[in-house]
């Protein structure tokens, strides 16, 4: 079992190396221009010129599939960011202030979990222009329940505990008591959702983008890819197959990753 | 019990308040006001201010909200700009599509994870074990959506078994609506299964360490028996809540997948209103499926404490 937890997270790690260092190359290097249209050559199957094919503008997908890797890993980013800040801050207030404010707080909480990033950027994308921006609120606002959760009740649990009475008896105040004491306490709980959450914004950003209502053409999307590969399955099957492989990659890394890490941070849970 | 029924629903009442503010509030971040949408930017200020007159707008915003709400519950969710017909006669039109891919899928997600859990749990650590879990690793990292596509591309493209999309209509037959239906199930059923899996085995193996389960084993009762009868059953509670859950995540996938096979549900149905600025059908839609994912989790509350007699009020 040990040696099984090893060999899993051992590949999490490396396939997020990879993962990783994709996305920095393709920042200074990819083998082709990924907006760089060629009539001539559409829609071509695996080749060596070009590793992955070319799409129905004969751009290169391997060079496009590289420049996607940044895309998704900053709306993943930026998207857990959005759901832990706003989480942490209503789960810290609704469970040291506690009564009717937490009450409220866990039903606005309920509420929230009523949208599925799907449904915001949905309602966002009717009131504002579809875009990046939107799949990572949209996609950030689903995070907020679990972390809002998961902060709550490790404040519940600290509250009361020794170290916090003996600060409050020397007169630290409540701010000091929540940021100082309290905060660096609920870190791991909140390492271990961040990490498994990333993975989820990754499906999700690839779910807007192919449904129109994230990143927007012509810049290199997993997503977006998989839509424009849709409209010629059966020209150049092989279009639709590499940025889906791409996605179901990065996904399988970091979860495997974020086991591994909750593993080792909460050994609490089998 | 009756308490605990009673606060529940309070909480659910609050928590559907707090649904329709938020759907609320969104809307009215638009820039501009929905009179300005209809109408468009070059409209005269003096139309303009006839047609906001005329839908209220000039009021107070939390009057507005107290009206919208009142006539929401009554079912009223306006008229659609695009068709101009009442939103909710639209979204009832629609349900008869996500509402049985939703349904087909979750059968598909219990059918193929709940023994496929048991399995694994009863086999720990054993080369099954190992196997079911590498399959659903698999399965989470893979996207409904692409695996929709790969779907089309062998059953419907190589093979020619199925259509690659569309749908015609219940009238045709349920055989044929359901073969429609079919491979967006099958598609959305195996990655919401992969998650399952996991829950079964693990909620499987922590029952089988409880002394009860040791009791029926002492008393001769055969495996089989043991494991319907004592560890199922009681695996059931933590299995059920998590089923529940992935419920509203049925109703979120449903709407990715109606794209990818173009069936003509309430994912088509909003995606197309985006497109024709049809804010009262995106704003009815988003109340509709977010408020019934609230009511699924809050069934799902219930049914816990139903099924778990130790589970009472906090």
């Amino acid at each position: 079992m040990r040696y099984r937890r090893h060999v899993s997270f051992a590949l999490g790690v490396a396939i997020t190396i990879v993962l990783a260092g994709t996305a920095a190359l393709s920042l200074v290097y990819t083998p082709r221009d990924p907006l760089a249209m060629a009539g001539a050559s559409r829609l071509e199957a695996p080749s060596r010129a070009h590793p992955f094919g070319t799409d129905h503008y004969g751009r290169d997908v391997l060079s496009r599939v590289m420049a996607g890797a940044p895309t998704s890993i900053a709306v993943g980013v930026i998207a857990v960011g959005i759901g832990a800040l706003a989480g942490i801050v209503l789960g810290l207030v609704s469970g040291w202030i506690g009564g009717w404010l937490d009450e409220g707080a866990m039903r606005l909480v309920d509420a929230v979990q009523g949208f599925p990033a799907i449904l915001s950027a949905l309602l966002f994308s009717a009131v504002f222009a579809p875009g990046i921006g939107i799949s990572m609120v949209a996609i950030g606002i689903a995070f907020v329940p679990a972390f809002a959760r998961v902060t709550r009740g490790a404040v519940l649990e600290l509250r009361d505990r020794e170290f916090v009475v003996a600060a409050r008896a020397l007169g630290a105040r409540d701010r000091r008591l929540v940021l100082r004491h309290i905060l660096p306490n609920t870190m791991a709980p909140l390492i271990v959702q961040a990490t498994t959450s990333f993975p989820v914004a990754i499906l999700a950003e690839a779910a807007l983008a192919y449904l129109g209502l994230g990143t927007q053409p012509p810049h290199p999307s997993w997503g977006l890819m998989l839509k424009e590969a849709q409209n010629f399955l059966g020209m150049n099957p092989w279009f639709a197959v590499f940025p889906g492989a791409a996605i179901a990659l990065a996904v399988l890394g970091l979860n495997l990753l974020g086991d591994g890490l909750r593993d080792l941070l909460d050994p609490t849970t089998v | 019990m009756r308490r605990y029924v009673l606060r529940r629903v309070a909480a659910f009442v609050a928590t559907l308040f707090f649904v329709s503010a938020l759907v609320f509030v969104v809307v009215r971040l638009l820039p501009g006001d929905p009179a300005t949408l209809i109408l468009g930017v070059e409209s005269t200020p003096e139309t303009l201010a006839r047609l906001r007159h005329a839908m209220g707008l000039d009021r107070p915003l939390a009057l507005q909200y107290v009206d919208w709400l009142a006539r929401a519950v009554r079912g009223d969710l306006g008229t659609s700009i695009q068709y101009d017909l009442p939103v909710g006669r639209l979204i009832l039109s629609r349900l008869p599509v996500t509402l049985p891919l939703a349904l087909l899928a979750a059968g598909m997600m219990v059918a193929i994870a709940v023994p496929l859990g048991v399995y694994a749990a009863t086999h720990h650590r054993r080369i099954g074990d190992y196997a079911a879990m590498i399959v659903s690793q698999l399965g989470i990292a893979v996207p409904a959506f692409w695996s929709g596509l790969l779907l089309i591309l062998l059953f419907s493209v190589r093979l020619g078994w199925f259509r690659s999309g569309g749908f015609d209509g219940w009238s045709a037959g349920v055989w044929a609506g359901v073969k429609s239906l079919l491979l967006p199930a099958v598609a959305l059923g195996a990655f919401q299964a992969a998650v399952l899996v996991r829950a079964t085995r693990s909620a499987v193996l922590e029952i089988l360490r409880e002394d009860f389960v040791r009791t029926a084993r002492a008393k001769g009762l055969t495996e089989t028996r043991v494991i319907r009868r004592h560890a199922l059953r009681n695996a059931m509670i933590p299995i059920v809540t998590v089923m529940g859950l992935q419920l509203g995540q049925l109703i979120a996938g449903a709407i990715v997948l109606e794209s990818v096979f173009a069936l003509p549900g309430l994912g088509r149905l909003a995606l197309g209103a985006i497109n024709a600025r049809d804010l009262p059908v995106v704003q009815g839609v988003t109340l509709f499926v977010a408020g019934s994912i609230v009511f699924i989790n809050f069934a799902v509350d219930l049914a816990y404490a139903a099924l778990d007699p130790r589970i009472r009020y906090e």
